[in-house]
């Protein structure tokens, strides 16, 4: 698996500098998490890297490589706070929508029995079955965050992109929907954004911490074991407590 | 009981109308009882019936273009950004200018038949479907947006599957207003030069101070409107289940 290389990454918007010279290497099939207060720049440097920066007054420079040499296009699956399901579309084909959006305007052909058939399994991966045929409407908030998960596994992308996923669940389905996610999403790169250390810690094998004004980066925490890391890692706690701390001395500077 | 509703604010109006009637003995020339009324109506069924047909095929026809119109205006207004700064202030100068003070012009133009009233009730129609159908598709959530960019769609099927099914609720809005609106069109068109339709009907009972018949006119047309509104209603709820709640 190849690894991502941002650099040089730099983003202002209406002439206020987010972040300038910022580079980062998200390591091939690992998982990279970058934690930090609202407001400093995380979701800004997401969308600098999925290519999505564009919009009045936003200005950005610097690059994004592929380390075997292809280019990004293509390979990039977005993941967001929210589930972002249509709610025109049953599940199934919600999940499918990938699919049909890259078909053209005027085919009859919607998606074949093929991909039908990935989707459904999919959908058994992610204990949706029985849900397929379902509005996302009538779906709890963790199985629609489920079907987005499943909608993001369809798309069968190297390169994850998640922008606080899991930010809206209660904390048991969050923490089931994590260990699901690091099950599914393994020997993928995925660069996960959260504002929860415990998230970070639990799945990340490496964790920044991106803070100030502009925005830096700073060391890579890698916590021992690999993830899904258990809740009674004692080291797992203590680091916890380190970076709530971190976070908590950000937000009361100003 | 829901149902219900409408029925009995219509019988409240119907016993206030009889009441004014009673109370301040109003001479049948000025104000008819809701009695003498549905007797007119029931006279000239078959009159009625002929000049409805009239009306409210002036309706639905407008209606159509004008709501496929009004469409395709904001289709255009969304994807070719470049003509934006001149069809806008175009729109609004169609709106700016009163229909009533441009029907003599379309009776000119348009003949004293149906194309006359048509065209009105386009005008009437579109502004509102335009300017809907406009806003929902430029509304489309970000983030649905955002997915289908990174799941690499081609802009024609973003619009089918994602912007467009967005829109509905903003258009059915519109649609709305439109089938509220419709009636004026088509109405002010008849009055303005016609032979035939529930305005031309109420013209020459006015003439001839029938205003028995009048009343009967002016309260079918009120019916087919609001039929038409409940109907459209009803109809946009089953089709966009996904629209919020109203």
């Amino acid at each position: 698996m190849f690894d991502v290389v941002v650099k040089n990454a730099a983003l202002a918007y209406d002439e206020r500098i987010i972040f300038k010279d910022l580079n980062l290497t998200l390591a091939g099939g690992e998982w990279t998490c970058l934690l930090g207060g609202s407001g400093v720049g995380k979701t800004s440097l997401l969308r600098l890297i999925a290519g999505l920066s564009t919009g009045k007054g936003l200005e950005t420079s610097g690059s994004v490589l592929c380390q075997d040499g292809f280019s990004l296009k293509g390979r990039i699956a977005w993941m967001a706070q929210q589930d972002l399901l249509l709610p025109w579309f049953s599940v199934i084909e919600n999940i499918t929508l990938g699919e049909r959006l890259r078909n053209s305007f005027f085919s009859r052909r919607k998606v074949s029995a093929q991909e039908l058939d990935r989707a459904r399994h999919i959908l058994e991966q992610v204990g949706l079955s029985d849900k397929a045929t379902e509005l996302p409407q009538n779906l709890s908030g963790g199985q629609r965050q489920r079907a987005a998960l499943a909608r993001t596994l369809m798309e069968n992308r190297p390169l994850v992109l998640m922008d606080e996923p899991f930010g809206a669940l209660d904390a048991v389905t969050r923490l089931n929907l994590q260990d699901l996610a690091c099950d599914l999403l393994a020997n993928r790169t995925v660069l996960l954004i959260t504002h929860d250390p415990l998230e970070a810690l639990r799945l990340g094998h490496h964790i920044y911490h991106l803070q100030g004004e502009p925005a830096t980066l700073t060391e890579a925490i890698m916590p021992p074991d690999s993830p899904p890391r258990s809740l009674e890692n004692k080291e797992l706690m203590s680091l916890q407590g380190e970076l709530l701390e971190r976070l908590r001395n950000e937000e009361e500077r100003p | 009981m829901k149902a219900f509703k409408p029925l009995l604010v219509v019988l409240f109006l119907l016993l206030v109308w009889e009441g004014i009637v009673v109370m301040f003995s109003m001479p049948d020339y000025i104000l008819p009882g809701p009695k003498a009324v549905f007797i007119s109506m029931y006279d000239n069924a078959s009159l009625l019936w002929e000049h409805t047909l009239v009306t409210m095929t002036e309706m639905l026809l407008g209606l159509i273009l004008g709501v496929v119109f009004g469409i395709l205006l904001a289709m255009v207004l969304v994807y070719f950004v470049a003509l934006r700064p001149w069809l806008l202030p175009l729109l609004l100068v169609t709106q700016a200018i009163p229909v009533f003070a441009l029907a003599p012009i379309l009776m000119l133009w348009f003949g004293y038949g149906l194309a006359s009233k048509v065209v009105m009730t386009i005008l009437v129609i579109f502004f509102p479907v335009a300017t809907c159908c406009y806003d929902g598709l430029r509304h489309t959530h970000q983030g649905w947006l955002d997915m289908a960019k990174t799941m690499g769609g081609n802009r024609f099927a973003i619009l089918r599957h994602v912007r467009w099914p967005a829109a509905l609720p903003a258009l059915a809005s519109g649609l709305r207003v439109a089938v509220v609106v419709a009636p004026i069109g088509a109405v002010v068109g008849e009055w303005v030069g016609s032979s035939a339709g529930l305005g031309y009907l109420m013209l020459q009972a006015n003439a001839r101070l029938w205003v028995d018949q009048m009343f009967a006119a002016l309260t079918v047309l009120a019916f087919c409107s609001v039929s038409l509104y409940f109907i459209t209603d009803l109809a946009l709820k089953k089709l966009i289940p996904w629209q919020p709640a109203t």
